[in-house]
Formats: structure tokens, C-alpha cells, sequence
């Protein structure tokens, strides 16, 4: 029983990582014809070009700084509206729960193009101005939100709300209270959803292809390179953006892992 | 906690600031001026390789900027001018696009005072049909359609029949987009590939469905890499990308089919809705500049329209019939225009059919969400009833 538990898992996972492991094999490949089928041999060749070249690396900043910035401001966003809502009354947060979460189930494509109309109708009230990295990060924000939202709320109803009333009890003022007894608790809720929100924002493309006007994303330049061929660079720098999120995520599991014994070390202190 | 903030920004800073490595060569002052041009993907020397950089170079010599950004087909290109809120300076549409966009007023006429290297672009490329004044674009690069062969596998090719040929059961590629398959299908049947008489395209699309036993995939860029493993012997592709692949692999031929084939065109153009016109003009005026076209289709692999481009490019490249073929195979080629609005849905409704096998398929599709609806719906009332008789 226990094997054959364990080949279904061995399964499972080569059926997620198969095609991550292709990529990244095929990263360093030596071929003319940028081939993803035929291995020539190994080289760094890809790498190299890859830093070379200014449109990729062009592209690759917009990304980032989008979804720097965007998930910046849903973190605070998120964390303010998850603080609302926890303390609303039970019809209210069943309302406002579903409204958040509607963008969620919401076809992406839907989203994109209804956020295309809107932003084409308000550019136009503002007259000389067109869409790009402003669009592109108001509606990145627009659809991170709810992960954060999701995040944090857990961590909130975890809380004991007396503490912050004893907080304030013994002196400190209701912002004090809130960013010295409050946030701590809610720490790895917010780093988690923030790592969420980054790495969502870095991989939209529905969404970024309608509203991004003449801003390019990363995601945007690959598919657009698939009239051609789509360079092995492109495994390249997927091979180093898969990295990257691992880590990120690597580092939010570590986090949410070791929150807990925190608290116990903590309490064993007092 | 907040050094690991710290740090995370600071990687952040060394990341984005990365690309900003400047060359610091003699460079016109700089105008503060930044024009969008949108070009398909991979479509520019780009610096790698040993190539130009032409976006750079553009800068360096003029002091305007590029925001240089990529599409991947005419219809994306037509979308992002359609909806708004993307203004452009300079695109790049093929030929019928061009066509489309200029029937339905998107184009501004180009002042060709600003552009006096059009000058060099040959004859025989001016007046095109889907420009004939020759007021609103300038050809950018041209090509042929033509056909991939392995010679492993197949002796000779000179028709297109090689593609509806039994014995490459399983071996033939075809183009994964109703315009470039349906012509290859009028040229068999020596229509025009504009037809807009729904009985030749109906008998178009019978014999494509003849095809389709016979081929193992419709694709697009996936061609170079089953063409180089031999998993497919006969493919058809743009002359443009033939290069490559003859080159690299020593049993893959390409050939123009004595029938006759498609000629594109993709031209540089103005949206009527620039606001830098003039920097617009600068930027269509260097690249028509012979030099720069030269170093541009050497590392793109499509030809150029001008022949005082060609002293500046390998003599290899220039008498190669793939990139420059002969006057007697040109003139059997037909060059794409835009086609009636009913035309292009038939041709989309065709092929739609020709891939899915019909209109049937629709119906069973619409059966099988019926069923799930259906069946979810009836869970949700066989629950409602147990938890209501749970509470009682």
C-alpha cells in the first residue's frame, strides 16, 4: 500500500515538474536553430545572449517593476481592507468575502478587457494621455487583491482581539497598538500574500495584454516572439525566474512554518 | 526582518538599474523625444549575435528614443489600434493589413520629404496593390511561401501535390491559419488567393479536409524543430526563416513550387493617431538607410527592397534563390489583399470545419456542458433536501 502510494506521488510530481525540468535542460542547449526538440550538446551560450539583449532585459524590467510596485500596494491595500472586514458583522463580511473574491473566479479574460474599456474611456476624459505602466499597475493591483485579502484574514481571526485591547488598556495609542501588537501577529499573513501577489503579477498575461498599451511586459514579449521562433534565451531567463520564485516561496513557506515555534519561543521567555 | 527587506530591495535596484548599460560613444544631444514603434517579434537586429543594435544606433545618432515593443500576428496589431488607448508612432503591418488599416482610416500619409532614403527602395516594390498610391507605407522586408523538404525521405519536390501525397501519411505540417492554408489550397486549384466567390473557397476548403488524414499538425514555429528532429519530412514555411534551418541541417531543401506561391510584404507605416509624426518619418528614413537594411535582414533572414542594400551584404546571401528568388518565379507569385468582411468569416467558418471536422462536433460539445449543468444541478437539490431532513 505504502508503495504504491508513493510511486502515485512519484507520479504527481513528474507530471507538475516534467515540463519545468524540459525548460530547463533545454536552457542549455547548443543548437543554430534555437531547437526544443534536438539536443546538441551543452552551453551557456543562451545565458550569455540573454543579458545581451536589451529588448528581453527591457521587458523583463517592466515586469518588475510592475510587480514590485503592485504588489506593494495590494499588500497595504489588502491588509487594511482584511482588517475591515474581519471586524465587520457576519452579513457584512459574507458580502464583502464574496465581492473580493468575485475578481477571482472572474474569467481573467473578462477582467482584462472590461478594465481595457474602462481605462481606453477614462484616458480619454484625460485628454493626451494613453495607457501603460499606470494601467498596467492599477490593474495588477485590482487582481492581487483578493490573494492578499485571503492571506491575511486567517492570521486575523487567529488573533485574540483582547490584545489589543489590553494594548490600549495599558497605555498606547490605537495606531501604536495596531503596529506593535496587531501587525507582528499578522506578519507572515502579509509577507505570504505579498510573495503571492509578486509572483501572480510577474506571470499575467491575459490580463497585461489589454492594458498595457504600448508598455511591454515580459510575458507579452515571449508570445509575441511565436510568429518566429521562441529563442532558447527565453528558457534562459525562465530557468532564472523559476529559480527566483522558488526561492520566494521557499522563503514564504519557511515563514508560515516557523511563525508558530516563534510564538512558543516567545512565550517561553515570559 | 527589515535587512532582509533591505536586501531584497537592494537585489531589486541591482536588477532593474541592469539594463541601463549605455555606450558611451559620440551621440546626438538628446531631443527628450521617445517614439513607439511596434514591430512583429524577433523582427530587428537586436545587438546579439554580433549584430546591430538598430534601436540603439537610432538613438545614438538622432538623440529620439525608442519604446520599442512586439506583436505576434496582423489580427493583434488590428486589435491594439482598434481598441484605443495604445498610441503608436511607427507599425508594422503586412501587406493586407496594410490594406484593412488604410480602408478603414487608421493610417496618416507618410510626408516623404522626411524620408528621402525611400528614394533607394526598387522599383518594382512601389504601387503595390494594397498601397497603389503609394501614400501610406514602405516596405520594410519581403518573402516567399515556399516549401521544407527532407531529402532522407523525399527525392524532389516541385508542386504543392507533395503535400496531399499518401505515401508522407503522418510527415506533412501545414500552416496553422486559414489565410496562408487556403492559399496554398487556390494555388493548387489555380484560384486566386483572393478570391471572394464562395464556391472556389468552398472547393479550397474540400480539399483541405482531403488533406487532413494525411497531416500530422497544423502549426507555426513548432516547424523548425519537427522538420530538424525528421519527425516531419514536408512543411510548408516562410522564406524569410528558410535560411536557418537549410543551413544547420545538410538534409532539409527548400523549394518555390512551380504553381506559384504567396509574396508578403510587411511594410512600415504611420498610425494616424501619432502625435511625432516627424520623429516617426526620422525612424522609417534610417531604416530604409542601405546600410542599416543590410545589417537589419542579415540578422532577421527575410529579403530587402532595396538592391543598394544588397553591396553591403554577403554575396552568399544576395544569389541565394531562397532569399532572392528569380524574376520568373516572382511573377507567379500573388501578393495577399484585404478581403471582404463575409469573406474572411466564411474563410474562418471553413476552416474551423476543415480542423474540427464539421459543425457536429459544436452540438455534442453543447450536450456534454447540458449534461454537467444538469448533473450539477442535481446534487445541489439532492442536498438541500437531506440537510432539510436532517433538521427535522
Amino acid at each position: 500500500m505504502k508503495m504504491k502510494s508513493k510511486i502515485y506521488t512519484f507520479f504527481i510530481f513528474l507530471f507538475l515538474y516534467a515540463p519545468i525540468i524540459v525548460l530547463i535542460v533545454y536552457s542549455f542547449n547548443d543548437t543554430v536553430t534555437g531547437s526544443r526538440s534536438v539536443w546538441g550538446g551543452f552551453t551557456l551560450r543562451w545565458y550569455r545572449k540573454l543579458f545581451e539583449d536589451r529588448l528581453i532585459m527591457e521587458a523583463l524590467r517592466n515586469s518588475l517593476i510592475i510587480a514590485f510596485s503592485a504588489s506593494f500596494f495590494a499588500t497595504i491595500l489588502g491588509t487594511i481592507a482584511a482588517i475591515g472586514i474581519n471586524s465587520m458583522k457576519s452579513l457584512g463580511r459574507k458580502i464583502m468575502m464574496n465581492v473580493t473574491n468575485f475578481p477571482m473566479v472572474n474569467p481573467e479574460i473578462v477582467t482584462g478587457v472590461s478594465m481595457m474599456l474602462l481605462f481606453v474611456f477614462a484616458v480619454s476624459l484625460l485628454n493626451g494621455r494613453t495607457l501603460g505602466m499606470g494601467t498596467l499597475i492599477m490593474a495588477h493591483i485590482t487582481f492581487c487583491l483578493p490573494y492578499v485579502i485571503l492571506s491575511v484574514l486567517p492570521k486575523l481571526r487567529q488573533m485574540d482581539p483582547n490584545l489589543y485591547e489590553a494594548a490600549q488598556d495599558l497605555g498606547c495609542s490605537p495606531f501604536k497598538s495596531f503596529w506593535k501588537v496587531v501587525l507582528p501577529q499578522i506578519m507572515s499573513g502579509i509577507i505570504t500574500g505579498a510573495t503571492m501577489a509578486f509572483t501572480l503579477s510577474i506571470d499575467d498575461f491575459v490580463i497585461s495584454y489589454f492594458t498595457s498599451g504600448t508598455t511591454q511586459t515580459l510575458p507579452i514579449y515571449i508570445y509575441s516572439m511565436t510568429r518566429k521562433r521562441i529563442s532558447p534565451e527565453i528558457n534562459a531567463l525562465s530557468t532564472l525566474l523559476f529559480a527566483v520564485v522558488l526561492i520566494l516561496l521557499l522563503f514564504a513557506n519557511f515563514r508560515q512554518k516557523k511563525a508558530p515555534s516563534e510564538k512558543a519561543a516567545k512565550g517561553g521567555e515570559v | 526582518m527589515k535587512k532582509r527587506v533591505s536586501a531584497l530591495l537592494l537585489s531589486a535596484v541591482i536588477f532593474l538599474s541592469m539594463p541601463m548599460i549605455v555606450q558611451a560613444e559620440e551621440s546626438a544631444p538628446d531631443t527628450g523625444v521617445t517614439i513607439n514603434v511596434y514591430n512583429w517579434g524577433e523582427y530587428i537586429a537586436n545587438g546579439t549575435d554580433g549584430s546591430l543594435d538598430i534601436n540603439a544606433e537610432f538613438t545614438r545618432r538622432t538623440g529620439i528614443k525608442v519604446n520599442y515593443t512586439t506583436f505576434d500576428s496582423n489580427e493583434s496589431l488590428y486589435s491594439k489600434l482598434a481598441g484605443g488607448g495604445a498610441d503608436y508612432d511607427v507599425i508594422v503591418p503586412s501587406d493586407y493589413m496594410v490594406g484593412k488599416l488604410k480602408q478603414e482610416g487608421f493610417l496618416a500619409e507618410l510626408n516623404f520629404d522626411n524620408i528621402p532614403n525611400a528614394g533607394y527602395i526598387d522599383e518594382n516594390f512601389l504601387h503595390p496593390d494594397y498601397d497603389a498610391e503609394n501614400l501610406y507605407s514602405i516596405p520594410y522586408t519581403w518573402g516567399v511561401v515556399g516549401l521544407f523538404y527532407n531529402t532522407d525521405y523525399i527525392d524532389e519536390v516541385t508542386s504543392w501535390s507533395s503535400l496531399w501525397d499518401d505515401r508522407y501519411q503522418g510527415k506533412i505540417l501545414m500552416f496553422d491559419n486559414p489565410r496562408d492554408s487556403f492559399a496554398i489550397a487556390q494555388v493548387m486549384l489555380s484560384y486566386s488567393m483572393n478570391s471572394t466567390d464562395e464556391n472556389e473557397l468552398g472547393e479550397a476548403a474540400a480539399l483541405l479536409k482531403q488533406q487532413k488524414p494525411l497531416v500530422q499538425a497544423y502549426v507555426m514555429d513548432q516547424i523548425f524543430d519537427k522538420m530538424a528532429g525528421g519527425e516531419a519530412w514536408i512543411a510548408p514555411y516562410y522564406s524569410g526563416d528558410a535560411a536557418i534551418l537549410v543551413e544547420s541541417n545538410d538534409n532539409i531543401q527548400f523549394v518555390i513550387p512551380e504553381e506559384g506561391t504567396n509574396y508578403f510584404v510587411d511594410a512600415l507605416c504611420i498610425p494616424k493617431t501619432s502625435t511625432k509624426k516627424e520623429y516617426a518619418e526620422a525612424y522609417i528614413n534610417f531604416l530604409c538607410d542601405p546600410e542599416i537594411s543590410a545589417e537589419n535582414v542579415s540578422y532577421i533572414g527575410y529579403a530587402t527592397p532595396e538592391s543598394a542594400a544588397k553591396e553591403y551584404m554577403d554575396e552568399e546571401i544576395v544569389e541565394n534563390p531562397i532569399f532572392y528568388p528569380d524574376q520568373e518565379t516572382l511573377e507567379k507569385t500573388e501578393v495577399f489583399t484585404n478581403l471582404p468582411e463575409s469573406t474572411s468569416l466564411l474563410m474562418d467558418r471553413l476552416w474551423a470545419e476543415v480542423k474540427m471536422g464539421g459543425p457536429g462536433e459544436s452540438v455534442v460539445l453543447v450536450l456534454i456542458i447540458l449534461a454537467f449543468l444538469a448533473t450539477y444541478i442535481a446534487i445541489i437539490i439532492y442536498k438541500r433536501k437531506k440537510r432539510k431532513k436532517g433538521f427535522l
